[in-house]
């Protein structure tokens, strides 16, 4: 639609009077190196400058629990309900713009889930760019994810004293409006954000040893590979990995009776396939029992099977799985290291 | 945190009525049930739904039925889990949440006017039942049929009156064994139903088999099957798993790049032959 621009010495007004209009969620600081998307009121609240939050917006799409049911014996009763809230989503990365892409594609896929779909669009999303690596973990060029790919309501880029801003749907442009903060963009800032862009495609390169398109190849044949025999060995089975992933949306459902022992509800809670009893059947048979097969799955979750399903990686290459591994698994290193048996093999 | 009632969610359930229980073993037991307003569950043999009691939970479970039996449908549970385990408590006349039905059954249009294989092992019968009863109600619309049960001791045979029935149609090649039995009067087979299946004459080109059984009875059958030259997509198998949403989303029973709810529970042999995770 339009650029428009906000002067760096006006961010604070800006989140303090979108707080005024909305609830307003951004990455706050939590401890070193630690970031975490939470209510702000003001733009001090906010980091600008953050690596991948312990948890992925996700959170506020697909809740960690989310009642689906209610119920109450005596009287009969069982309803489905939603639980939403609406809220303006500022500081989304590009990564997890590409999650919540992914969700989109899962939760509108037949037959759809409504409680993912109505919840999703009381929700406004400002991105936030990143002009350079926020560390040696993330991966977001292998998985062409390191520029804008749509996703948004906004779009923030950070110019020397300002931020220049992509109004990419009307309820953007409506902030815009309400904030009167904004003024439209010159040829200056956008000869700025093409500097940007043109810089972030001299630092941003393929992170692992294979392109984007090979990636999934690489997949095709590494099903029986020896790297997820070393994975078997190290992995612990925590499950951290597929909690922070931005594309996981893997869940259990689970009834609860409150204490009247009459009323209660059905919940949905993530789930992962790391957990040792996720493929598990009634007889006892387990379908992916080691601790490597779980993780293979993980991977081909990412890189191959939602590639033939909705023709997309679901890895985001916000490196989130990586930095919070207590066993150290690396996603890059993993990816290099089916490169490199490949290799071997010929 | 505002909260809105939602009319077209997929997780909400139909009062499914209990009109018949019975407890077929100690272990299994049978529950008839029927949708408000006498609708029909308009299910395919081969499919599950979801059963739910308040408070407690959900579990997927085939239903037993074939779609020929109106008004009304059968599922068997076994006692084996929190929701089986408080099922078993209920009764004729109590209430069940019921969803679906759910996922790809077994593909009658294609079968129609070919020769069947039914082969079933434990509690495998309770599902290929459904497509058992809609070929022998439409009897004339397929070829030669035969039924190979197999099952741990002669008590065990779930449906006794039902399968004497099928053994005695003239229509029908029906064999039968059990892996032990105490009893010195039994004169029936003994041993694994793979011993059952190279006495079958059937024209392989002709011939659809249907395998229902525990995880390690596929793999065993399925060579006998080949042997018999049955082309590898005409073998259909139906996989057991854990779903927990019943609308691919939950992630519980993917089969590599397949869900067993959506894309299953019943595959060709074709389909998953190259899939290791599937048996």
């Amino acid at each position: 639609m339009q650029y428009q621009v906000l002067k760096k010495s006006s961010f604070n007004d800006f989140i303090a009077s979108l707080a005024r209009i909305e609830k307003v969620v951004a990455p706050v600081a939590r401890g070193y190196n630690t970031f975490s998307f939470q209510e702000v009121k003001d733009g001090q609240d906010v980091a600008v400058k953050y690596i991948p939050t312990i948890l992925p917006p996700k959170k506020y799409f697909f809740p960690q629990r989310e009642k689906l049911i209610e119920f109450n014996k005596s009287a009969g009763t069982l309803e489905a309900l939603l639980e939403y809230e609406k809220m303006v989503i500022f500081g989304v990365h590009t990564c997890d713009l590409a999650g919540i892409q992914c969700l989109n594609m899962v939760f509108s896929d037949k037959p759809k889930d409504i409680n993912y779909l109505v919840r999703k669009n009381k929700i406004i999303i400002i991105g936030l760019e990143c002009n350079e690596y926020c560390d040696q973990y993330a991966s977001c060029k292998v998985v062409d994810n390191h520029l804008p790919n749509g996703g948004y309501d906004l779009f923030f880029t950070e110019l020397t004293d300002s931020f220049i801003v992509h109004v990419n749907t009307i309820y953007g442009d409506e902030l815009i409006d309400k904030t009167r903060l904004f003024n439209p963009a010159e040829q200056i800032h956008l000869d700025q954000l093409e500097a940007v862009r043109q810089k972030k495609r001299e630092i941003f390169k393929d992170e692992v040893k294979v392109n984007h398109n090979d990636l999934a190849k690489l997949f095709d044949k590494s099903f029986d590979s020896k790297v997820w025999d070393d994975l078997d060995a190290r992995c612990i089975a925590c499950g951290n990995c597929t909690n922070v992933c931005p594309s996981c949306y893997c869940f259990d459902m689970l009834d609860n009776l409150n204490l009247d022992l009459n009323t209660g509800d059905r919940t949905r809670m993530w789930d992962g396939c790391q957990n040792e009893p996720f493929a598990k059947v009634a007889g006892g048979e387990n379908f992916r029992k080691t601790r490597g097969a779980r993780q293979r799955h993980r991977y081909f979750r990412k890189f191959k099977y939602p590639v033939e399903r909705y023709s997309r990686y679901f890895c985001t290459g916000c490196g989130r799985c990586t930095r919070t591994c207590m066993a150290k698994i690396s996603l890059k290193e993993t990816i290099n290291a089916l490169v490199d048996s490949k290799e071997e093999k010929k | 945190m505002k909260t809105a009632k939602l009319t077209d969610s997929e997780y909400l359930v139909k009062a499914g009525k209990i009109i018949r229980a019975r407890q077929m073993t100690k272990i299994e037991k049978l529950f008839e049930i029927s949708l408000p307003g006498g609708e029909s569950l308009d299910h395919e043999p081969g499919q599950f739904v979801m059963v739910s009691i308040p408070g407690v939970g959900e579990a997927p479970l085939s239903i037993s039925s074939s779609p020929t039996k109106r008004g009304s449908f059968e599922i068997v549970v076994r006692n084996v889990g929190k929701v089986t385990n408080a099922l078993h408590k209920f009764d004729t006349g109590d209430t069940v949440g019921i969803r679906g039905p759910f996922g790809k059954g077994f593909p009658v249009q294609i079968l129609e006017g070919n020769d069947l294989l039914f082969v079933a092992g434990g509690l495998g019968i309770v599902p290929l039942r459904s497509l058992i009863n809609f070929v022998i109600d439409n009897r004339r619309d397929f070829g030669k049929v035969n039924i190979l049960l197999g099952c741990k001791t002669p008590q065990d045979m779930l449906f006794g009156e039902e399968v004497d029935s099928w053994s005695k149609r003239l229509d029908v090649n029906f064999d039968i064994t059990v892996d032990r039995c105490e009893d010195p009067d039994y004169n029936g087979n003994i041993g694994l139903i793979t011993k059952l299946i190279p006495g079958v004459t059937l024209d392989p080109e002709r011939t659809f088999a249907a395998v229902i059984g525990p995880p390690i009875m596929y793999k065993f059958v399925i060579i006998e099957l080949l042997k018999k030259n049955i082309p590898e997509r005409q073998i259909l198998v139906s996989l057991e798993r854990h779903m927990k949403c019943g609308i691919g989303k939950c992630g519980h029973c993917q089969i590599q790049n397949y869900y067993c709810c959506k894309d299953g529970p019943v595959f060709t042999y074709d389909q998953i032959k190259d899939k290791k995770e599937a048996l």
